[in-house]
């Protein structure tokens, strides 16, 4: 007889997932999938809007890194304007929506780290459930959740005075953008009083680094071998190979570190990458066109970024990169809880780079805007918190859309997760009929690593929770828990 | 007296008005102070473990699940509040209510640039996918909401003065730059 598993719904992911589990005659793990259970339609009923609307419409597929959808947005369609991809826009333009991007960066990672995952390094994950929460660490680690809180405020701010609204602004238009950083924001957001400014921000970026490599010291076996699986990865770097959040060329690595994509411009994003649908989800699985759907697949977010990227443009991070680097003697790491590791060096890298925009004189003078020769497609791609966005439009001579494609960060994990639960539920129920707390809260924790918007990946967010089911071989649910 | 209940959920929306909850900033610890949250994706419970006074939800219905959930929702709470648009009125996701839901499923997985591959016209159809509704539609539709905060998101003080008052009883004060409609 065999056996099948259900874990939903998946807590502290931002959206509704849901976990199957197959067992067969030996009560071995046969099958695992994670469904995601949430549709919107979106390509669909975009069509027909006019274009400029794209970019405050789609944002509103997941308020938690609604920066991301805008500024993808409008760099597809900055493309159909003619006003080139990334480097075609004003100094002004091309640096607000960057100093927009690291605030979302900062702040969505801070609430990875702070809110979602630091209960379970902090109270272990077989930890008391009731407590391990935020609200456990804000009444059990009062310093800690509060660094988390302000670093979210500093990162939101910057948001609002970029974007103009801290959730679904309006800054970046078609073509550049619509406002300049006021002066006096400026001033504090540099040298307001503690803890409020820049070089606070770093100090903290750097504790919480310290806090995770102390961490880590301590529960190495965990954090290397928990869900860790050889995979490619996949993200966009600058030309020259550095760690580019905002714009660049597209970059894949195998788990042996050969580059199997190159220098692509992501505007024939199409030729490389193709998506598979699966009858159980309603999240699409991509991979590489050339190397087929079984090992096309790839992982996106902080982990594959610092695999395909080959230095940090900013010292401290820099320097972080380069120890972390040495972990791995310098080939791809595919270790799932060194997600966070990457995630907390991108923080650094974020504060770095908003100091450095902030210094700049462009953002408070110069042309907003730019436009050429009108296109009738554009493709705009970001490396947004949780990994690469792929936006794609094309627009009638009415400024019509007709036609548009989203392959969003979460999407781009799909395998990988997926692969990950598998490995999870294989070591914690090979042999077991039954569902333990802290095996659910492990195949979450695996999960959690990708950080994923499983909002975004389906266009649409439901339940956070999670339920997992387990069936046995002729198919009979035989145990059913909900986290 | 036990301090109040707080649950809340987030049905077809974005997440957005459950991030600008958080937008109220150092005004959390207070929160956390003053209330006491029970199911809720912030602090991980997943089912209701008592009855709540204040249930907060962000979304419409989009799908069989939704209505389930609302409906737990106020079976379990004293009162229901809709946050934002979407759940006052479908927000983003309704943009699809004039459109048949096969169009929809055929745009995302069959006619797209990037799924050239299904031959086979695969599209997701699984017991263990919720049904998707034909329409979305906002909270009041389905169960009995006793308030409406407008916003997409409702500013973080519009959040924290509703909250406020709720929970002393003391009349809403609503300055009129904290109520906003986009
Ligand atoms: S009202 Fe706006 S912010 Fe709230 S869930 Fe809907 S789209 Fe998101």
């Amino acid at each position: 007889m065999s056996q099948k598993i259900t874990i939903e719904p998946v807590t502290r992911v931002e959206g509704h997932g849901k976990v199957t589990i197959h067992l067969d005659d030996q009560n071995n793990v046969s099958q695992t999938r994670l469904h995601i259970v949430e549709f919107r339609g979106f390509e669909r009923f975009v069509q027909g809007r006019p274009y400029w609307e794209a970019p405050v419409l789609v944002q509103r597929l997941c308020g938690i890194c609604p920066v991301s959808h805008h500024l993808a947005a409008a760099k597809a369609l900055d493309v159909v304007v003619g006003a080139g991809t990334g480097d075609g826009l004003t100094p002004t333009g091309e640096k607000m929506r960057r100093l927009m991007h690291y605030g979302q960066i900062f702040q969505s990672h801070a609430l990875h780290f702070f809110h979602l995952v630091s209960p379970d390094l902090l109270f272990g994950i077989d930890g008391d459930p009731a407590i391990r929460n935020v609200i456990g660490v804000a009444l059990m680690h009062k310093d800690l959740a509060v660094q988390g809180v302000m670093m979210r405020k500093y990162g939101q701010e910057i948001i609002r005075a970029t974007a103009g609204k801290k959730i679904h602004g309006t800054g970046a238009i078609p073509g550049g953008i619509n406002r300049h950083l006021d002066p006096a924001e400026k001033e504090s957001f540099l040298n307001g009083p503690d803890p409020l400014n820049i070089d606070h921000m770093i100090t903290w970026s750097l504790g919480a680094l310290d806090f995770f490599k102390g961490y880590y010291k301590e529960h190495k076996e965990f954090i290397d071998n928990f869900a860790q699986f050889p995979s490619n990865h996949l993200s966009i770097v600058r030309k020259d190979g550095a760690l580019d959040l905002y714009h660049g060329v597209l970059r894949a690595v195998d788990n042996e570190g050969n580059r199997i994509l190159d220098d692509v411009d992501y505007q024939d994003y199409n030729e490389y990458i193709e998506e598979e649908v699966r009858s159980w989800s309603y999240m699409k699985f991509p991979y590489l066109k050339h190397l087929g759907k079984e090992k096309g697949w790839y992982r996106v977010g902080p982990l594959a970024r610092l695999n395909t990227c080959d230095f940090i443009p900013s010292p401290l991070a820099q320097k972080e990169f380069e120890e972390y680097k040495a972990v791995t003697n310098g080939k791809p790491n595919g270790m799932c809880m060194h997600f966070h590791y990457a995630r907390l060096i991108e923080i650094l890298h974020a504060a770095e780079m908003m100091k450095e925009l902030l210094n700049d004189p462009d953002l408070l003078t110069g042309e907003l805007t730019t436009k050429g020769a009108r296109q009738p497609e554009g493709v705009g791609v970001i490396e947004a918190p949780r990994g690469t966005l792929f936006h794609h439009y094309r627009v009638n001579e009415k400024d019509q859309i007709t036609m548009a494609n989203l392959i969003v960060s979460t999407t781009n994990n799909n395998e990988p997760m997926n692969q990950s639960v598998n490995r999870v539920a294989k070591s914690w129920m090979n042999g077991h009929t039954e569902i333990t707390e802290p095996m659910m809260n492990a195949v979450e924790v695996a999960i959690r690593a990708y950080d994923p918007c499983l909002s975004c990946a389906t266009h649409a967010l439901g339940q956070m929770p999670l339920e997992i089911s387990l069936y046995d071989a002729s198919n009979n649910l035989i145990d059913k828990k909900r986290t | 007296m036990s301090k109040p209940v707080v649950a809340t959920t987030s049905l077809a929306g974005c997440f957005g008005c459950h991030m600008s909850l958080l937008d109220i900033d150092e005004r959390i610890l207070e929160l956390i102070e003053l209330v006491e949250f029970n199911k809720s994706p912030i602090d991980d419970i997943k089912t209701f473990t008592k009855h709540c006074d204040i249930g907060l939800i962000e979304g419409g219905c989009c799908n069989s699940e939704n209505i389930h959930v609302l409906k737990d929702f106020r079976k379990n709470c004293t009162i229901l509040v809709s946050l934002g648009e979407c759940a006052i009125m479908g927000g983003l996701p309704a943009l699809r209510n004039g459109i048949p839901v096969e169009e929809c499923i055929r745009e995302a997985y069959l006619d797209g640039p990037t799924v050239g591959l299904n031959k086979e016209q695969i599209l997701p159809n699984d017991d263990e996918l919720p049904m998707i509704l034909d329409k979305v539609y906002p909270c009041h539709e389905i169960v009995k909401i006793d308030y409406y905060l407008p916003g997409c998101a409702p500013r973080a003080d519009l959040i924290w003065n509703a909250l406020i008052a709720l929970v002393t009883g003391d009349e809403l004060k609503l300055p009129y730059e904290v109520v906003k409609f986009d």
